[in-house]
């Protein structure tokens, strides 16, 4: 018991302050939100994947969830339009607790991974009182990742019936926004969307655990631009 | 024909046997002290398939590969896996991506339900039309008290999909089953042809926790087709990278196990701890799982004496913590109750099957390429293999920890003395019509990549083989006459990939 305490005493609390605090500085070298002056076209944020070998020049800027898929296509003409918080009435629903449940179809796990990490005592997520549940019947949503294998379209559509009305629908990922990296397979969908109705987007390869965090936080209205 | 890791042959010096004297090449020499270490098919230049073995010879850090042709009317060969077990799911692979039966397969089932690659006729009707698992004759047991659980795809925690099948007395699990392909997507096909910027973007895809692995052995296949020699300081940055990810993988199953054992200060330490190597990777190459960094002809980012200082001295300071947690965790009496003797894989067995990596490890196999197909910076520096005794979740455990220590001490040696220079040319167009092979020690182990050029400068085929292809059929295993109430505990001591497995 000693020992428990006394390794509970050396961890401290290493939950970061964000949202009533600017969230740390994320390095130098991670690439966020595209970069759009200078830019000849459009950019769209759910097909890129964020490599560092491409013509795009990214900038540190985590914020990027969006509300609508065509919010994801910047160009000098189009300014970013991160989401926005839902509707009163849904608000009043989901706004103080939501539960989730996750439904991985097809991409290669990293989205998985960065989106449990919110469960880390660093994001620590429940202090929001969004929570992930194991039966869609418990949950307000769902969150899925990957390009939908023809695989796993099936379970996916029964998770999705299963949970009771309304529903949130979230879109984790370049897979999941567009298909992304898999798009030309025959065996990967070209966007949850042309699935199921989409209520927010959060693009990224993987997307950073703050870009997930900061997207679920506008959408619940915790965070206004 | 000798081959080494990171090596090359011209498609026409691969030695072709007929189907008879393949098969007791591979029987002889497996029964004696080599390992299946691939099987697979690919087209012969007049229509009919090619199987090529790898077989690898663990102690002369040699590999040996030979080939025999299948011809598209008589599309059949007798099964390996009758006399050797490490066939079993290479074989399976074959039948379904070829169409070729592979006679008198005990266990021939389809693996990841798509049409075969040469548009004949699949051997499972309409496969490809089919929802997981279909008609899967599961293996069934018999009798009054006998009953069945089935689990999945969609699991209860934020994980992969699969479908598992126990068949249960009471408690105890008398066998399980269990069957993937949910998260294929077709990998090897979009990996071939001519884009080879958009494969290396693929191959950090084929399991996100494993990108640095996976990456790393994609290029060195290019690497060795085009006959691109990295500076030793890519080579250096790519094994930093690598080992970042063996930590930040280990940590994070160490404080999950504990999690499992119902022990929840050291899962909740080890979860934040993951994450600071996970930072250091993106700090290192701006993304947390190290996605851009490796690249055919070297690595995109440096590591500058500042970058190296700080890297060391946050290190030094995880190092410290990481006793501290891991003490407490390995000195719990109440989480060594669960950890021991339970999902026990004896030496034998775990030869018989073919582990790899750490789940081999634990079982006191001395697999693990870092030392035994040792290239790159592995030739210089010297990694003390981690064995356990007693091939339990404990066994896999310890390992982890082991290897942690390890993986810590390397990065404390190597990052004040990285070697100066480039660290990136890039690769020169590919020998046509040649095959290269390489082999990463990945945080779950052998990983091998196999690449055949084509006369365009692409490959004409792309053979994958994540460690998890190996090791899921030991987790079955290892399930027998265990509770089912085990299985969590047991699965999170192996945490294979899905991803790695379905491509
Ligand atoms: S978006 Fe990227 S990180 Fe996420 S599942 Fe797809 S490939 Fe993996």
């Amino acid at each position: 018991m000693l020992k428990i305490l006394k390794t509970r005493f050396k961890q401290g609390c290493r939950t970061i302050l964000f949202p009533k605090a600017k969230a740390p500085d994320l390095p130098q070298r991670y690439r966020g939100r595209p970069i759009i002056a200078g830019q000849n076209g459009s950019i769209d944020l759910g097909k890129i994947f964020f490599n560092p070998d491409s013509d795009i020049v990214y900038s540190n800027d985590y914020s990027m969830a969006t509300s609508k898929r065509e919010d994801l296509v910047l160009s000098q003409e189009r300014e970013m339009a991160l989401a926005r918080a839902l509707n009163e009435r849904m608000l009043k629903i989901f706004g103080r607790s939501l539960k989730l449940r996750q439904v991985s179809a097809g991409g290669c796990n990293a989205c998985e991974l960065d989106l449990n990490v919110l469960n880390t005592p660093v994001f620590d997520l429940s202090r929001f009182g969004i929570q992930f549940v194991a039966s869609p019947r418990h949950a307000d949503g769902i969150v899925v990742t990957g390009p939908v294998s023809r695989n796993m379209r099936e379970a996916l559509l029964k998770t999705y019936e299963a949970i009771p009305e309304p529903k949130l629908v979230i879109a984790l990922g370049g897979c999941a926004i567009s298909g992304g990296i898999f798009s030309d397979s025959p065996q990967a969908s070209h966007g949850l969307d042309t699935i199921i109705p989409v209520d927010l987007f959060i693009p990224g390869c993987p997307p950073h655990p703050l870009t997930t965090l900061d997207g679920l936080l506008r959408l619940l209205g915790r965070i206004s631009s | 024909m000798e081959l080494f890791n990171g090596g090359q042959i011209s498609l026409s010096n691969i030695p072709v046997l007929t189907q008879q004297g393949f098969r007791a090449r591979i029987l002889d020499r497996c029964h004696e002290d080599a390992r299946l270490v691939n099987l697979f098919g690919h087209l012969g230049t007049s229509g009919q398939v090619r199987l090529s073995a790898i077989l690898g010879l663990d102690e002369e850090a040699g590999l040996e590969i030979l080939s025999t042709f299948i011809s598209s009317e008589a599309a059949q060969y007798e099964s390996l896996t009758k006399d050797l077990l490490q066939a079993h799911l290479f074989e399976r692979e074959i039948a379904e991506q070829w169409a070729i039966q592979p006679l008198g397969h005990p266990w021939l089932k389809p693996l990841r339900y798509h049409c075969n690659y040469r548009s004949a006729t699949d051997i499972w009707k309409n496969i490809a039309n089919k929802t997981i698992p279909g008609e899967y004759p599961f293996y069934a047991v018999g009798g009054e008290e006998v009953h069945e659980v089935g689990v999945g795809p969609v699991h209860a925690g934020i994980i992969e999909p699969g479908h598992f099948r126990f068949q249960c007395h009471g408690e105890e699990i008398l066998h399980l089953e269990i069957q993937l392909g949910y998260q294929h997507k077709g990998i090897e096909p979009l990996m071939q042809g001519q884009d080879l910027k958009r494969s290396v973007l693929l191959s950090e895809s084929i399991a996100g926790d494993t990108a640095i692995g996976h990456s790393t052995a994609f290029c060195e296949v290019v690497e060795s087709l085009s006959g691109c020699i990295i500076s030793p300081k890519a080579q250096a940055i790519r094994a930093i990278a690598l080992e970042l990810e063996r930590l930040a993988n280990h940590i994070g199953d160490l404080g999950a196990l504990g999690m499992d054992a119902g022990f929840l200060p050291t899962s909740a330490y080890f979860g934040r701890m993951r994450g600071d190597y996970l930072n250091l990777l993106l700090a290192l190459t701006g993304n947390r799982f190290g996605k851009g960094l490796c690249r055919p002809g070297g690595v995109l980012f440096d590591i500058d004496a500042n970058m190296a200082g700080e890297f060391c001295l946050k290190l030094k300071k995880y190092k410290e913590e990481f006793q501290d947690v891991s003490d407490l965790l390995f000195s719990r009496p109440s989480v060594l109750a669960r950890f021991e003797g339970v999902g026990v894989i004896t030496p034998e067995d775990a030869q018989k099957i073919g582990l790899v990596g750490l789940a081999g490890r634990a079982s006191q196999l001395e697999c693990d390429v870092r030392i035994n197909y040792s290239s790159g910076m592995w030739q210089f520096h010297h990694v003390p293999i981690s064995l356990g005794a007693t091939g339990d979740v404990y066994a896999r455990a310890l390992v982890r920890r082991q290897e942690i220590l390890r993986s810590l001490e390397f990065l404390l040696k190597v990052l004040p003395s990285l070697p100066a220079g480039e660290i990136f040319t890039p690769a020169g167009p590919m020998k046509p019509d040649t095959l290269a092979v390489s082999l990463v020690e990945g945080w779950r182990g052998e990983i091998m990549h196999v690449g055949i050029s084509d006369a365009q400068g692409g490959f004409a085929r792309y053979k994958i083989k994540d460690p998890s292809f190996h090791n899921w059929f030991g987790l079955a295993y290892a399930m027998r006459g265990q509770e089912i109430s085990d299985f969590p505990l047991c699965n999170k001591s192996f945490n294979l990939s899905y991803s790695g497995h379905d491509l």
